[in-house]
């Protein structure tokens, strides 16, 4: 996995609250079995008309935010299906990061996975970035290491993440790996706390 | 110290700690589906893992299956996810209900159906309606592919300790008012985010008086508040339900999984992180009118005004939201025509579910214009039905009588809703483009969908429910 240490991008904007992943990435899209290549579709049907035209009003349909790798949304960003092609779509679209006011559970768990750094924007935060949701800035800088986001008027904001998270995104970590060296103790669990169970636990 | 139900499984999953970290939780059963696990078994074999434990591995295929003729898929993409997942349980060694198994059917219906899913469990599924198993007093909740394929490699899952949530329910529901409704209305009160970073407890009479079938539907719409997980506390009823289940424990096995068992309710003076007191009595039949399962209310509300909003961005989503569902604010969803309806999912699709409904049907006939379908929620609640001759009142009245699956919830099959037209629909999401582009959704009871069927347009099932005949439905019979 790709680390994230300090990122610099555009930044596109989506000011609505409850973005669910079935805006993120439509169900006809989840019938393939790889991960890739799922930015194309990425919010699909807001992005374009039911013949395949961009719909000129979608904010990444407009010229400003070409190339944008952060996006900015409202609150419980990623509510609904579990659908992991949500993450894969963003991230093959380009965004490294997705700041919101707050994220459902289970999106936000896979964005860690893909090298995406979900912020949790604080209410300070949130109102500080008024000039880039208004459009008069464009860019934005996160700094995962210090924890802040710099606007380009040099003002910035920290973002609260938990540490294990903060460190597999710096270090691009996998985490199956990171399981496997508690091989012993899952080993000891099974033995100690499974195994007398088994009858009633066992399949 | 007293200790909550949700604290007791938790504590006895904890394999390790990370210092200031999450906890690595033991997971005893882990279901698997057609589309989320495709490339959690692709990066298996790329980093050469086995799966450590697949005998507490259970794979079903529900989302793609056509309900019509399900060997005969047409999708080539959905053929080939198909065929994959076959093809993984097979090189993994892994226990598959294929559509030849008398076992098949949607994930959250087969797991309890089954007697997989038991009390006490830590159990996951690339699916967030995981949440359903909690009716029996196990930790359920869902997971991306990356964690699916953590748990192949694993059996254990890196899990912050959620927060605790008491929602006590207060009083009886009244006739013709189900768990169906009572979620909807907790959910169109506090917000499809306010179970954001909590495991939920459900309790109260109204709890303990409910079939496994309506505390599945309670559990399985908690991630449609946001929460990861809901739970309710094993109790006869859950026993009654799992005895003689094929998976379940048996003989001496069962007795010692019953002492177990009786132990895991919250202790008397467990603490919780919230709780929130629900008095279910005022609950009316419910009706999504927006593009959330918050955007509810009861059958007779008059739909909101967005100048009456607080805020910006909700006005913005108010507006939004009534102009994709074609509705008019001010009005009431009385009366207004629905063409498509749809009883089935895992919110909806069991044999309860299907009883419900058809008394409501049963000597009435479809509304002209109206496509109705029922899809049972597996095969095992396809053949009840049939034992009980559901399936001939549903028919008789018009209605299609389909193969289970997943079907119109989320229309990865070819059960699509065309844009524009309405659907008063069982499922548990009517986020915009859910059941098809453009399609408009209402979630609702299955009493309420089998009525809208009927009437052609949304009625207030309880006018059509003499008292005697309303009361049972979702609720123990008195012996």
């Amino acid at each position: 996995m790709e680390p994230f240490n300090q990122h610099e991008g555009k930044v596109a904007v989506l000011n609505r609250s409850n973005v669910d992943t079935d805006q993120i990435i439509p169900k006809q899209f989840l019938k393939r079995i790889e991960k890739t290549g799922f930015g194309d579709v990425l919010f699909y049907d807001w992005r374009y008309t039911p013949d395949g035209k961009e719909r000129p009003e979608f904010p990444l349909n407009q010229e400003a935010t070409q190339g944008a790798t952060i996006l900015l949304a409202g609150h419980n960003f990623g509510c609904g299906s579990s659908r992991e092609h949500a993450v894969w779509a963003l991230r093959d679209y380009g965004f490294r990061a997705i700041l919101a006011p707050s994220f459902a559970d289970i999106f936000y768990n896979n964005c860690f996975k893909n090298g995406i750094l979900p912020i949790s924007l604080s209410d300070t935060a949130w109102t500080g970035l008024t000039p880039v949701i208004r459009g008069e800035m464009t860019r934005l800088t996160i700094d995962l290491p210090h924890q802040k986001i710099i606007l380009q008027n040099g003002e910035s904001y920290e973002f609260p993440i938990a540490d294990y998270a903060k460190q597999m995104l710096l270090l691009g970590l996998d985490d199956i790996g990171i399981t496997l060296r508690y091989q012993q103790d899952i080993d000891r669990y099974e033995l100690n706390k499974r195994q007398p169970y088994q009858r009633v636990y066992g399949l | 110290m007293p200790k909550t139900l949700f604290d007791k499984i938790w504590d006895a999953h904890v394999v390790a700690s990370a210092e200031d970290g999450p906890d690595l939780l033991y997971i005893d059963l882990h279901l698997i589906h057609e589309v989320t696990s495709p490339q959690a078994f692709s990066g298996l074999r790329e980093a050469g893992r086995r799966v450590r434990r697949p005998d507490c591995t259970f794979a079903t295929m529900d989302h793609n299956v056509p309900t019509d003729h399900p060997k005969d898929v047409k999708d080539e993409t959905a053929r080939l996810q198909l065929d994959t997942l076959k093809k993984n349980c097979e090189d993994f060694h892994i226990r598959l209900a294929d559509l030849d198994s008398q076992e098949q059917g949607i994930v959250h219906v087969i797991g309890p159906e089954l007697g997989l899913t038991l009390p006490g469990k830590t159990i996951v599924c690339g699916d967030s309606h995981t949440s359903t198993h909690g009716a029996f007093g196990a930790i359920a909740f869902g997971i991306g592919t990356s964690e699916v394929e953590h748990v192949l490699a694993t059996q254990c899952l890196w899990q912050v300790r959620p927060k605790t949530m008491l929602v006590e329910f207060h009083g009886k529901c009244a006739p013709g008012v189900t768990s169906k409704d009572v979620i909807l209305a907790v959910i169109a009160k506090y917000g499809v985010g306010f179970g954001t970073g909590y495991a939920v407890e459900y309790a109260g009479e109204f709890v303990a008086g409910l079939s496994m079938e309506a505390r599945m539907t309670l559990c399985n719409m908690s991630i449609e508040a946001g929460a990861r997980a809901g739970l309710i506390a094993p109790d006869d009823v859950t026993f009654a339900y799992l005895k003689g289940r094929n998976y379940a424990p048996s003989g001496a096995d069962w007795e010692q999984a019953l002492r177990l068992w009786r132990d895991m309710p919250s202790d008397d003076g467990a603490v919780y992180d919230a709780v929130v007191s629900f008095d279910v009595s005022e609950v009316e039949p419910q009706v999504t009118w927006g593009t959330n399962p918050g955007m509810g209310g009861s059958i007779s509300d008059v739909l909101p005004r967005p100048e009456d909003c607080a805020h910006d961005v909700e006005r913005a989503n108010v507006e939004k939201a009534l102009e994709y569902m074609g509705l008019e604010a001010g009005t009431t969803l009385l009366g207004v025509p629905v063409q498509h309806v749809f009883i089935g999912s895992c919110t909806n699709g069991r044999i309860e579910d299907l009883r419900a409904a058809a008394r409501i049907v049963q000597g009435r006939h479809v509304a002209s214009g109206v496509r109705a379908m029922v899809v049972p929620g597996s095969k095992q609640v396809k053949q009840q039905a049939e034992s009980e001759g559901l399936d001939a009142v549903f028919q008789a009245a018009g209605f299609e009588w389909r193969e289970p699956g997943c079907s119109m919830c989320l229309g990865m099959n070819p059960d699509l809703v065309p844009a524009g037209e309405r659907c008063a629909s069982t499922s548990n999401r009517n986020f915009e483009g859910r059941q098809g582009r453009g399609a408009r959704t209402h979630l609702v009871s299955p009493m309420m969908a089998a009525a809208a069927a009927i009437a052609g347009e949304f009625v207030d099932v309880r006018t059509w429910l003499d008292r005697e005949e309303a009361i049972g439905f979702g609720t123990i019979q008195p012996a």
